[in-house]
């Protein structure tokens, strides 16, 4: 679980987050989402500790990650997958060697084992083919999944998305999405995930935090949405011809 | 601050060691040919040069091999190749980092635990430090080759009057001192190139910008510091 208590974070004096409490339960797929320029990246940015909150309160299980040590932060930082927007991997090694790096930088096992570990990784987001080829020769899609192995090689306890479906087509999108949700469920992870994209937050939003200018504006789960009065959310959330008809299916199916 | 993390502990000896064979391969061995091409062709119209313009009935006819000498190992086969150096492996250490900033690679590293400064940039300044004496070496030599190929297929001058010229005097510190400054420059070229890759903020154009001002400010160190140690070494 992850708790945020009054999370601040500003730049150049001019607030970006402001007052920020949220709590990120365990095997839930957890949803940042929020116009661009809102704050939601800078969030994610603070929750990961990339970046460093003026004020505030930061919880991995009750454990304050601003106020403790390097060697502390270390520990949970092993705990830790994330997902890049750009998947950010590593451009001069192979599919297999990128899924293999946290390995064999922090486990201590055989060759063989890291090797079978990075394998089954790589077998879960379904990419075994794909081992011995470079970031530059695979689609976008496959660079995300591979991100996914990467990430989850370690078997961590909280994986971070940034905007995983930015840059795919609707149909990848919804198998990076369901792989997500698939893989937060059976490793009973704390995943959160930064998008705009509609389709996640209607399809795998168990839990959404809606940011808003740097405050959070609103929270809920997917079924919320469809029947929440904040005008806010709804303008963000059904701005397209679309989602409105979406609306209006959903809340006829609520009602009947 | 980042050069203190940079001479951290390495969070796996073996991973960093991979790193330092990589890198010595890149920086190093795969500077081996243009280090020789230019050495030795350097060598060659030095001598040409030297021979053309301080021929004279009062100078002795060793004085070409002798000067060449002087020349390749004082200052070309060190500073001057190393601001060659300085613009072939700079420009790719800057933009190599600077990239890896941008898309986030070193983001990545960040958040797995890992020191990124420490796993990036020590391997290459390890690697640089190894290779470049290794290089001016190479270059001294290829210098030679290469006087000597002035004479023999352009018969400029007796290859014996310049093998004379070449050993008259010679002093073995010359060598050292070459040696011990391309320490120095090779320090200067890996941190800087580092420095400038690391700290980018932006996009395509910021890195190239980096890359750039890491050629430019290497090359301007490692003339101030070859000055001074100059200075220290032969004054």
């Amino acid at each position: 679980m992850i708790e945020l208590k009054g999370l601040w974070k500003s730049f150049e004096k001019k607030d970006v987050l402001k007052d920020i409490n949220a709590i990120f339960e365990n095997g839930k797929t957890n949803l940042i989402i929020g116009q661009s320029g809102s704050g939601k990246t800078v969030l994610m940015k603070c929750i990961v500790g990339l970046l460093t909150p003026e004020k505030g309160e930061l919880l991995y299980d009750d454990r304050n990650f601003l106020t403790m040590g390097k060697k502390e932060k270390k520990i949970i930082r092993r705990e830790m997958g994330m997902i890049f927007q750009s998947a950010a991997l590593f451009d001069s090694m192979t599919v297999l060697e990128n899924v293999m790096f946290p390995l064999n930088m922090f486990s201590n096992d055989t060759l063989r084992n890291r090797t079978r570990q990075a394998m089954f990784c790589l077998d879960r987001v379904n990419l075994t083919e794909a081992q011995y080829k470079y970031p530059g020769e695979i689609s976008g899609g496959m660079q995300k999944r591979v991100a996914i192995a990467r990430a989850i090689a370690l078997k961590p306890q909280y994986l971070f998305c940034d905007e995983p479906n930015s840059g795919l087509d609707p149909k990848t999108s919804l198998v990076i999405d369901e792989l997500i949700h698939d893989i937060t469920t059976e490793y009973n992870m704390t995943t959160l995930i930064n998008t705009h994209d509609m389709n996640s937050v209607i399809g795998i939003g168990e839990k959404i935090i809606y940011i808003y200018e740097g405050y959070k504006e609103w929270e809920g789960s997917k079924e919320d949405i469809f029947t929440s009065s904040n005008q806010k959310l709804n303008d963000f959330i059904f701005a397209s011809d679309l989602f409105r008809k979406v609306k209006e299916v959903e809340v006829r199916n609520i009602e009947g | 601050m980042l050069m203190g993390r940079t001479f951290g502990r390495p969070e796996r000896l073996r991973m960093s060691f991979k790193q330092f064979i990589n890198e010595m391969e890149k920086l190093g061995v795969n500077s081996i040919g243009i280090v020789l091409l230019i050495s030795f062709f350097i060598g060659a119209v030095i001598t040409i040069q030297i021979k053309l313009n301080i021929e004279s009935p009062f100078m002795p006819r060793w004085t070409v091999g002798y000067v060449t000498r002087e020349i390749m190992l004082l200052e070309f086969s060190s500073a001057i190749m190393c601001l060659i150096l300085a613009g072939k492996v700079g420009s790719n250490i800057a933009s190599e980092i600077g990239t890896m900033r941008v898309t986030q690679q070193i983001d990545a590293l960040e958040i797995m635990g890992i020191n990124s400064a420490n796993y990036l940039i020590l391997p290459k300044i390890a690697a640089m430090v190894t290779a470049i004496p290794v290089l001016v070496t190479f270059s001294i030599f290829a210098g030679i080759v290469g006087a000597f190929c002035s004479c023999w297929f352009l018969g400029i001058m007796s290859a014996v009057d310049l093998e004379y010229g070449l050993q008259y005097m010679f002093v073995e510190w010359f060598i050292w001192s070459g040696i011990i400054k391309s320490f120095f420059f090779a320090f200067i070229i890996a941190s800087v190139s580092a420095f400038f890759g690391y700290t980018v903020e932006g996009g395509s154009i910021e890195v190239g910008k980096a890359s750039t001002d890491s050629v430019v400010t290497s090359s301007v160190l490692i003339l101030f510091a070859d000055l001074v140690l100059t200075k220290l070494l032969m004054g």
